[in-house]
């Protein structure tokens, strides 16, 4: 294979975003779907990440951190810090220069509130307290050391028993806290039977592998770059310059490469805005990177919750009312609340039909949307209490979920835009063998250890922002596109790249797309597994709007074939336009240019949603999955064998990345139900397994078989793309299943999240 | 302190400018080989993964200064222009990576496994076997696939 066009070291370019051309490499039979055309790049190592930046006269940042959740800063010696060689200058409270909005000001719903060195107060461990610059890591890394901080703790609210009550207006983002639909009360006392289940979960924390890292140049007084991995860079872009008293536009921030972000990377956090300060300040660069430890705190995390469900089951196995209610750790001084009471409020045919959010206080970093928030934590404990409803029912969990099917969503009366649940449902069934499920706490495998199967139900909303795009066809025939996209992993470079060729009607791989800055077209945010629907859609029209303006060109040509043919009268092709009634009269794209004398044509797209579809319509992606476990029968050591995930997604655009997607998001849920877990010392509140060792993400062993299925959806209202998003209804189910596999193997109903050996020790 | 290091194939002498200077951060800071990442600088998560005398070493945990005379391989010197190690064209050819944070570490601990002969192309063993290189994105299957791959050629 040749990679000669390719560009093999993507440096530290001095343009506004970055230029792939397709990757030379195609999937799939015939050779139809595009890899990644990032992937090179990756796997030469010349993706030149933040981090990884330099630049000339370069300071290094460091921060010293809270030891302690709650309390004052006394003293920090400044003196010892500023006399260790290299260091150029400590900021504290008391010297920071100033910022024209206030960290707690919150203009913007991403505008989180955060510490930028304000005041003397910690609200949470772990909360940078000073900022040292230095000429080196090493000496800014020291320097931070030597500023040992006294502090005059307070005893901390750490957990459920010890924060706050609050109780919330909205949840996640403009989520409301309460619903009801019915009565719920009559339809559980009108129920034969009615289960109970509640759960707690914990904090979680987004791990990205690539720590926040913030490179801060000042190409003039009010010319701001950062290089900095970034979920929303014309966003983020816009509040940081607010920060700072910068006109719209004065601040650019470029994100070719993000080594993961989950959520995590689209706030707003207290070190990029430090590290602009100082480096205005300064009048030289700085680079901030983040240590793994520091991630835990300052830049957000998944709150934990406790859930209470109710569950009235009737006759025939049918739900009479769902009740679903949740307790969730916000932190002291923002009002992001995990919205997972919402996970459970469109799935099941159920005619009363509730769920209330209530918080706590306690002195934690701020949580903020983490891969699935909300319905990651409320479909685990859901999908863990219709196992047990099921039970009650004498149903199989299969056949339960499907006697309460909802046809139309539960809580809106809206019809589904599209939903081949039950087509999930069947496909996923047969792959992973169902039929032939043991009878419960029968299972034994040849090494006699306890087998399980469990499922759950997948369901994730279609999210759609607004976004903008600009393609460009070329006298050479080829295409360019230009989007502000984000790409941290799910195939953005190659996704986009394929929907601006689809509406060119022309093959990706005569495409380049610039992206990775903030100074191209708004693609929106990556977020909600909306980006490929908002973005994607925005660089189709723009090629529709590029191949238009060539259809009116030739059209009004007399030289032209096409001429007099009307707009609608043309057909566009593989970068040629023909005659509807007579394909063999036509010409191509670069031939139309030249007569016209025009090097190209720039066409404009805009991505959203059509008002009407959006009240009309419920508009979720679903999925089944389906788990099996092994026990230790002495030891309860608990392995996941196998999975499989059967998911409605509507149109796949390129079902290699899909599956990739997928893949990644049974394991998050994997890790949801069995590893992951922030513990907080309730003496300090400090995380105590602020690192990669203590807090456990999985690890290659960890991961078993997979399967991932996709199974056809046509869906005419979500978007023009038809495409769903498809980055985290992967996460939802998959928890709840592995979770039912453990409770089919031993007959344990978890009561936390993740699973611990101890608590099913103690049912064996 | 002058430094002699072979990297990726080339002698160097090198003026070490701390003797608190890691391997990563000698390769990332002052070499310009960036390939290599931080995801941790702890040892925990393999992302910093290069050879050092043809062993993986997590280059966060090694002492720049300890290692005179050593020969380093990184990602940028395990092939050139376009010519790709099976390795990395294998990680192609198996969508193994998303974000790419991990892949290079990944990448360097699997060329590794190909010379250690202890798991041949068995998934288990080679989960087991690079189960100190972690992946958030979760492109576990991808990894296992492509490594099985080379492997298996391998025979
Ligand atoms: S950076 Fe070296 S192991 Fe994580
Ligand atoms: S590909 Fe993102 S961490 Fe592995």
């Amino acid at each position: 294979m040749s990679h000669d066009s390719y560009p093999m070291r993507v440096m530290d370019a001095a343009e506004h975003g970055l230029t792939l051309p397709a990757a030379p490499l195609r999937y799939g039979s015939g050779g139809k779907v595009p890899a990644r055309r990032d992937g090179l790049a990756k796997v030469t190592g010349a993706a030149l990440y933040a981090a990884d930046r330099q630049a000339e006269a370069l300071l290094h940042a460091a921060f010293a951190t809270a030891p302690v959740a709650r309390g004052r800063v006394v003293a920090l010696d400044t003196q010892a810090a500023l006399a260790h060689p290299g260091v150029v200058q400590v900021y504290t409270p008391a010297n920071r220069p100033p910022l024209a909005q206030h960290p707690d000001e919150k203009r913007h719903p991403f505008n989180f509130r955060h510490e930028a060195l304000q005041d003397d107060t910690i609200r949470y461990a772990g909360q940078p307290i000073a900022m040292v610059l230095a000429e080196t890591p090493e000496a800014a890394a020291e320097g931070a050391r030597l500023l040992a901080p006294e502090i005059a703790a307070e005893p901390p609210r750490v957990d459920h028993d010890a924060g706050t009550p609050w109780q919330p207006e909205m949840v996640g983002f403009f989520a409301p806290a309460q619903a009801e639909v019915g009565d719920v009360a009559r339809g559980l006392a009108e129920a034969e039977q009615v289960v109970e289940v509640e759960i707690e979960t914990p904090d979680q924390f987004h791990n990205a592998m690539e720590p926040h890292a913030i490179l801060a140049r000042w190409e003039g007084p009010e010319k701001l770059l950062l290089d900095t991995p970034n979920q929303g860079p014309v966003m983020i872009a816009g509040l940081v310059a607010g920060y700072l008293g910068l006109p719209e536009g004065a601040v650019e921030i470029r994100t070719p490469f993000i080594g993961g972000g989950f959520g995590s990377k689209l706030m707003i956090y207290g070190a990029m805005i430090l590290t602009a300060l100082a480096a205005r300040d300064l009048g030289r660069p700085v680079k901030t990177v983040l240590s793994r430890a520091q991630m835990y705190g300052p830049v957000g995390h998944r709150a934990g919750t406790r859930q209470r469900l109710r569950l009235g089951i009737g006759s025939g196995g049918r739900l009479t009312a769902l009740d679903h209610e949740v307790t969730a750790l916000a932190s002291s001084f923002e009002d992001f609340v995990e919205p997972s009471g919402h996970a459970s409020q469109h799935l099941y045919a159920v005619p009363n039909l509730a769920m209330r959010h209530s918080a706590r206080r306690v002195d934690r970093g701020t949580p903020v949307a983490m891969r699935a928030p909300g319905e990651a934590s409320g479909s685990a404990a859901l999908e863990v209490a219709m196992d047990v409803a099921a039970e009650a029912a004498g149903l199989d969990p299969l056949a339960f979920r499907l006697s309460n099917y909802a046809e139309t969503d539960p809580a809106t009366g809206r019809p589904f835009s599209s939903k081949a649940l039950r087509e999930c449902y069947a496909a996923g069934a047969e792959a992973f063998g169902w039929a032939g499920r043991p009878a419960a706490r029968m299972g034994r495998d040849a090494e006699g250890r306890l087998i399980g199967w469990g499922m759950g139900t997948s369901q994730y909303m279609c999210t759609m922002y607004r976004g903008e795009a600009r393609v460009k066809v070329h006298a050479d025939g080829t295409a360019s596109a230009a989007i502000a996209g984000v790409d941290m992993g799910q195939g953005a470079w190659t996704i986009l790249a394929q929907c601006a060729a689809e509406g060119l009607s022309m093959d990706p791989e005569r495409l380049r797309l610039t992206s990775g800055s903030s100074v191209l077209p708004d693609g929106a945010v990556a977020g909600g597994s909306g980006h490929t629907a908002t973005a994607g859609m925005a660089a189709s029209e723009a090629g529709r709007n590029a191949v238009e303006q060539l259809i009116s060109l030739a059209t009004a040509d007399p030289a032209s074939p096409l001429f007099g043919a009307g707009n609608s009268g043309v057909v566009a092709r593989d970068g040629r336009l023909s005659r509807a009634d007579d394909p063999s009269r036509g010409e191509s794209y670069s031939e139309v240019l030249a007569r016209a004398g025009l090097a190209e044509v720039e066409g404009q797209g805009v991505g959203e949603r059509v008002q009407a579809h959006r009240e009309g319509y419920a508009m979720f992606s679903h999925g089944a999955v389906f788990a099996e476990v092994a026990i230790d029968p002495e030891l309860a050591q608990m392995r996941v064998t196998r999975m499989v995930g059967a998911f409605a997604c509507g149109r796949i655009l390129n079902p290699r990345m899909v599956q990739s997607q997928l893949e990644g998001g049974l394991i998050w849920g994997l890790s949801f139900a069995l590893h992951e877990e922030a513990q907080y010392d309730p003496a300090t509140g400090r995380i105590l397994n602020a690192d990669l060792a203590g807090y456990h993400v999985p690890a290659h062993a960890d991961i078993p078989q997979l399967t991932t299925l996709t199974v056809a959806e046509e869906d005419p209202y979500v978007n023009a793309l038809g495409v769903k998003g498809v980055g985290e209804v992967g996460i939802t189910g998959s928890a709840g299943a592995i979770a039912n596999a453990i409770r089919h193997a031993t007959g344990f109903t978890p009561t936390r999240f993740p699973i611990r050996i101890e608590d099913v020790l103690a049912h064996l | 302190m002058t430094l002699r290091l072979i990297i990726n194939g080339q002698a160097q002498e090198i003026a070490l400018p701390d003797s608190r200077l890691t391997l990563l951060d000698l390769l990332r800071d002052h070499l310009q080989l960036t390939g290599a990442k931080k995801g941790c600088d702890r040892g925990q998560c393999g992302a910093c993964t290069v050879l050092v005398n043809g062993r993986r070493v997590t280059g966060c945990l090694t002492l720049a200064a300890t290692l005179e005379g050593a020969e380093v391989l990184t990602i940028e010197g395990l092939s050139s222009g376009a010519d790709l190690h099976p390795m990395q064209q294998a990680f192609l050819d198996h969508d193994a990576l998303q974000c790419g944070f991990c892949t290079p570490g990944q990448i360097m601990s699997a060329v590794a496994l190909m010379a250690e002969g202890e798991t041949g192309a068995d998934p288990d063993r080679v989960r087991e076997a690079l189960s100190g290189n972690l992946c958030r994105c979760g492109a576990h299957p991808g990894i296992v696939a492509a490594v099985c791959s080379v492997l298996g050629e391998q025979g």
